[in-house]
């Protein structure tokens, strides 16, 4: 069972690797908190629990909102769908990316000429005034159009990235090799190149899911997104419109925002990390802790004689 | 003789992985004497090209150089400052790479890659320097007016011998060659070859010449070291070794490949697979795919050492110590 090559892979990739261990532990908790919101948070995150702006007490743990709901309950509850919005944004530009940039990449020519043209188009827009034109167009917004739009209009610039890396890739011998022994295109693609770009594909991935994360609070922080349904953005929006900082409420504000920057940097933090995985050029890995013990002291010992 | 230009003493290099150290390079001693070229063979892996690397400090992680001292005239490479080890790289020793001919910057005219060199490490001007890079490739065959040519532009052959032009430009007393000639046809190689000849016996510098071509290194190597798994096992002029190689090692790497003169004699090589690095034994280092292997090989390392007393050529092997005859 410890030798299956996934256990050791995963062996391998926390292994000396901080900034892995933390941030999968920082993401995990999070998510199964979330995920658990109902049977951790014993009040409903909906319902009227006590009076308005209570202080995080060993009753309510994170104090009360100004209509007297359960700011804990709240936050566990509103994670699902801010962090379902956040991954499923990250999907759907991964997938867009993907396809466009390395078909523009490995097909060229026409193909390449038409891809690309439509994705400038994209490029140029100007994202947030675009997704709060949208969703205030759209009107008060649930959170599976702020997820379609999100995903839809920031996917440009990662397919930009991965095509012009499928085209260095694709110039090397070995594709070259791939083409000669007459394997097939989609072959070439999904086997040949795909796992060369695993390192910007997830880094993208999980880029998108921050900034997903982040433009979906600031959406429904402007108030553009439907303020019945919880989720952390939301929560920053009723916070924001009952004053809770100048009534001095400030679990109100600060525990989705918290939740915000703990779930980002946890994604940061892991993103960091498989980078290190997936580019071994870096030199991060948990030999080069041995390797720079060892310099140190062969250059002591050199510096004495 | 007269003092080495270039003498190692007891170097190791480690490769350092989640594994272990690999010992790539191990104490290994070596002497380079003005004007002499000494050839270094082996098989892939046996650490002759990080010894390459190493005479210039230029390994970087995961390889370290953990011990030993590799003397210039003296001076200690591996004690030098930085900006020392930037004077004595090229102007005291340059080095030809593997695949040499993809260290040409593609998109910079081969001729003001050679002045930069001379520009780097001399104080000259520029007209000086034109004119000393337009010599250098003149010496090594290539057409003054191919000066402004980007390196696409010219075949293996002529990029390989403007990367020699290069190592030679600054007239360094050293020339580490790690296999020079491998990615040319064996009539560009002969014709480098020739040409590096006739310039060695201008300028006089010694040449340390790493390949697995044993009969390319016959040819022109004054001496041999072979090297097995990080050691120097064998080390001696170049007719003794080709004529009375005495390692087991040695001798199988001089059966693996055909003599063009002489009968027909079945090639046999070298049973077994290289040594794992991570896993060493106690004794000698080719005990497993030695058949004259016996107890004293196992327990013990034999030394690299001279068998009679004038004599030249070293053997680290107990039946040769033993003065068996094999």
């Amino acid at each position: 069972m410890l030798n299956h090559p996934v256990i050791k892979f995963i062996r391998r990739f926390y292994r000396g690797n901080t900034a892995a261990v933390l941030g999968s532990l920082i993401v995990a908790t999070v998510i199964i908190m979330s995920m658990c919101a109902s049977l951790i948070a014993e009040n409903e995150p909906n319902k009227r629990v006590a009076r308005g702006h209570q202080p995080p007490s060993t009753e309510l743990l994170l104090g009360s909102t100004r209509s007297g709901k359960d700011v804990f309950s709240q936050v566990l509850h509103g994670g699902r769908i801010s962090l379902l919005v956040a991954f499923g944004a990250a999907t759907i530009t991964t997938i867009i990316a993907v396809v466009v940039g390395i078909s523009a990449g490995y097909f060229g020519g026409r193909v390449d000429e038409f891809l690309m043209s439509f994705t400038n188009i994209i490029l140029v827009f100007p994202q947030l005034p675009l997704l709060i034109i949208l969703a205030a167009f759209l009107g008060q917004v649930g959170p599976l159009v702020i997820t379609l739009i999100i995903g839809l209009s920031s996917w440009a610039w990662g397919a930009r990235v991965i095509r012009s890396q499928t085209m260095a890739i694709r110039n090397k011998e070995f594709i070259l090799a791939a083409e000669v022994m007459g394997e097939s295109k989609w072959r070439i693609i999904f086997v040949e190149i795909l796992p060369n770009l695993i390192s910007i594909v997830v880094g993208g991935a999980m880029g998108t899911c921050i900034y997903a994360l982040m433009a979906e609070a600031g959406l429904e922080f402007l108030g553009l997104g439907d303020p019945t349904i919880i989720t952390w953005g939301t929560m920053l929006f009723w916070a924001q419109s009952n004053a809770a900082f100048v009534v001095g409420a400030w679990w109100d504000m600060v525990v989705p925002g918290a939740a915000i920057a703990i779930f980002g940097g946890g994604l940061a933090l892991l993103n960091m990390s498989i980078d290190q995985i997936s580019n071994p050029k870096l030199k991060t890995g948990a030999y080069i802790k041995t390797w720079r013990r060892m310099k140190a002291k062969v250059d002591m010992q050199r510096a004495q004689s | 003789m007269n003092q080495p230009v270039l003498s190692i003493r007891n170097l190791c290099v480690d490769y350092v992985t989640d594994d272990g150290n690999a010992h790539a390079v191990n104490k290994v001693d070596l002497d380079i004497y003005p004007g002499e070229t000494v050839g270094l063979a082996g098989e892939s892996g046996c650490g002759k090209s990080t010894l390459a690397f190493a005479i210039t400090n230029l390994h970087s992680a995961p390889a370290l150089i953990t011990g030993g001292e590799i003397l210039f005239k003296g001076q200690d490479v591996l004690k030098m400052s930085d900006e020392q080890l930037r004077q004595f790289r090229w102007a005291k020793t340059s080095m030809v790479f593997q695949s040499a001919m993809n260290a040409l910057n593609p998109v910079i005219v081969i001729g003001d890659q050679l002045i930069d060199v001379i520009l780097a490490h001399e104080n000259v001007s520029l007209a000086q320097a034109k004119q000393r890079a337009e010599d250098s490739l003149e010496l090594v065959g290539i057409h003054t007016s191919r000066m402004q040519s980007y390196p696409h532009q010219l075949s293996g052959g002529m990029r390989q011998r403007v990367v020699i032009a290069i190592a030679l430009v600054l007239k360094p007393k050293l020339i580490i060659m790690d296999e020079p000639t491998t990615a040319l046809d064996v009539v560009v190689e002969r014709d480098i070859m020739d040409q590096l000849y006739e310039l060695k016996e201008k300028f006089g510098f010694a040449i340390l010449f790493i390949s697995h071509d044993l009969g390319l290194m016959g040819q022109i190597a004054d001496r041999v070291g072979i090297m097995y798994a990080g050691k120097m096992v064998e080390l001696g002029a170049t007719k003794d070794i080709m004529a009375k190689p005495q390692h087991p090692y040695t001798k199988g790497l001089l059966r693996s490949f055909p003599t063009i003169f002489g009968p027909k004699v079945r090639l046999e090589g070298i049973p077994g697979n290289p040594l794992n690095l991570l896993q060493v034994p106690d004794g000698c280092y080719f005990q497993e795919r030695c058949e004259r292997c016996d107890q004293t090989c196992i327990d013990t390392m034999p030394m690299l050492l001279s068998h009679s007393l004038q004599d030249t050529h070293q053997v680290a092997c107990h039946k040769v110590s033993q003065g068996e005859r094999l």
